[in-house]
């Protein structure tokens, strides 16, 4: 899990980095819509190029996104080839039994594979040039229509950043509590499926304890602090939209408008 | 100097039906401007006392008058605008995501505006020498200096008056060293009240007075030097007495006459060195 690139945020200061957190959101959502458009080899070379272009702006190795792909790759693979033996159509290569060998199979197998890729460049970049609270944030205020369906968008933003805050707090107690309980002879790595269920209660019951502990003081806290709920609450950060955002849109909308005129 | 806190036969039991009370018939006057230290053992009542001071926890019986208002429904958050609290675990009361966004809380709550509050901010973090470490996440800060931004969340806020709820027990001596030093500076130069509740009887001896709770009463209530006089009776209760005090408790073992006024730390160096000179 440690290679998994997707959900890891790296500093840097470049025009993707500046970008408004919402609008690299919008366009992440948008390009996984806009790729399905895709029908054929021209119009996947002008996405492939879009994406390259976009992770070449953020000034992050490319050979990073190539690791990052890399704990997925089996997952890719085995897609990609469910496509190329199951699809039929074209003339064919070569049979066994049901395993066919075609035209369109191979054909599709490699759009597939270049939609998974581009997919994951796509949303590595958004995860990779925004920090946890910037998207928690544009999270929030996207969400803000949802509001007149009764949402509790306030609430809802408030947990995922509460949330966001003690992952890594929660990964220190829990290396602790398992470290503790090795050194009191609990083997978390050894044992029939059903032997290291079990020794995984002596982690979890503690760290369920300890995160209710947690919750506790921490709503003490805040109501010590003055938090009464949304009501007339201001806000420290606020995202500001430039003009490079719209631009960003823009460009989107002029890449969706070749890809129509590719498509067949 | 005018009474900030006034409280009048204060009683409080988690339990309504139990007859075992937390706190029963407290009765104190905390000025302002005044450096308090709440000391006791464990369970004798002091941490539900902070809380009972914020409106955390509502008295079953007595009265508590915050800064003239009394504490009541209607009151609360404006006496919560004047008290900060600090509380003992640093991880638990951090809020915000990071420095800036914790500090920035309290002010988010009471619905300032946003030039005002980045320069609260700002103001905040350069009390507690912060300033460098506004956009670290709180994985990045050790216990005390999350500690520190536990105080200038509160100090962005400006109360009258600040309660130390065991924020130093969780800290490394250096840790507890500085935030002591922050304590002193807070009430010293900048005039809060301050209110710390503590097990480190070196800390509670730096304060003006001390109250000593056991089992929910307030068993003494005095300045340090005359509190740590009557030594035996604090260790009667299961409190320790301040280093020089031992010390002079272990020289009178061994059959020197030591002064019975209680010395600080220089003093006693100073008396030892007449001590030596005389001898």
């Amino acid at each position: 899990m440690d290679k998994l690139l997707l959900g890891r945020y790296i500093q840097g200061d470049s025009l993707v980095h500046r970008l408004d957190p919402r609008a690299k959101m919008i366009l992440c959502f948008y390009f996984v819509l806009i790729i399905f458009l895709c029908n054929n080899w021209q119009s996947y070379l002008l996405l492939g190029i879009v994406t390259l272009f976009s992770v070449l702006l953020s000034k992050i190795s490319l050979s990073y996104f190539v690791k990052g792909i890399m704990p997925l790759i089996w997952l890719i693979l085995f897609t990609v080839l469910l496509q190329v033996f199951f699809t039929r159509g074209g003339p064919t290569y070569w049979q066994f039994g049901p395993l066919t060998l075609t035209q369109f199979g191979l054909v599709n197998g490699f759009y597939v594979f270049c939609r998974f890729v581009l997919i994951i460049f796509m949303s590595t970049l958004l995860t990779v040039t925004t920090t946890p609270l910037a998207i928690a944030d544009a999270t929030e205020s996207l969400m803000q229509p949802l509001k007149k369906l009764k949402v509790p968008v306030h609430e809802i933003a408030l947990m995922l950043s509460i949330a966001l805050r003690f992952v890594p707090t929660l990964m220190d107690e829990t290396t602790k509590i398992m470290n503790a309980q090795r050194s009191r002879g609990v083997d978390f790595s050894e044992g029939s499926l059903i032997s290291r269920i079990k020794a995984v209660i002596p982690l979890l019951i503690p760290l369920f304890v300890s995160a209710l502990t947690r919750a506790e003081d921490l709503a003490t806290a805040m109501e010590a602090r003055g938090y009464r709920g949304e009501e007339g609450r201001s806000k420290y950060r606020v995202q500001v939209w430039h003009l490079q955002d719209t631009l960003a849109l823009v460009f989107f909308f002029l890449v969706t408008l070749a890809l129509i005129f590719l498509r067949n | 100097m005018s009474a900030i806190i006034e409280i009048k036969n204060l009683s409080f039991a988690y339990d309504e039906e139990s007859q075992q009370k937390t706190l029963s018939q407290i009765d104190l006057t905390i000025e302002q401007g005044q450096w308090v230290a709440l000391i006791g053992h464990n369970g004798s009542g002091k941490s539900t006392l902070a809380k009972l001071l914020d409106g955390l926890l509502t008295p079953t019986e007595g009265t508590i008058t915050v800064a003239g208002l009394p504490l009541n429904e209607e009151n609360i958050w404006e006496i919560r605008d004047q008290i900060g609290m600090v509380f003992q675990n640093p991880d638990n009361q951090f809020v915000g995501a990071d420095v800036e966004g914790d500090v920035a809380f309290g002010l988010e709550n009471r619905g300032v505006s946003y030039e005002q509050m980045h320069q609260r901010v700002k103001e905040a973090l350069e009390a507690v020498n912060m300033q460098a470490f506004a956009k670290h996440e709180p994985v990045r800060l050790s216990g005390g200096q999350k500690q520190r931004v536990a105080i200038a969340g509160v100090l962005a806020i400006r109360p009258q008056i600040v309660i130390f709820d065991e924020s130093t027990s969780m800290l490394d001596p250096e840790g507890r060293a500085e935030l002591v030093a922050l304590m002193r500076r807070l009430n010293k130069e900048e005039g809060f009240t301050v209110i710390s509740i503590t097990h480190d009887i070196d800390e509670a001896a730096l304060a003006d007075r001390i109250i000593v709770l056991e089992k929910g009463k307030v068993i003494d209530d005095d300045m340090p030097e005359n509190i740590f006089t009557r030594g035996n009776e604090l260790s009667k209760v299961g409190l320790d007495v301040p280093y020089p005090e031992r010390l002079k408790h272990e020289l009178a073992k061994l059959g020197i006459k030591v002064p019975k006024k209680y010395l600080t730390e220089k003093e006693l160096v100073d008396w030892l060195w007449q001590f030596n000179l005389k001898n």
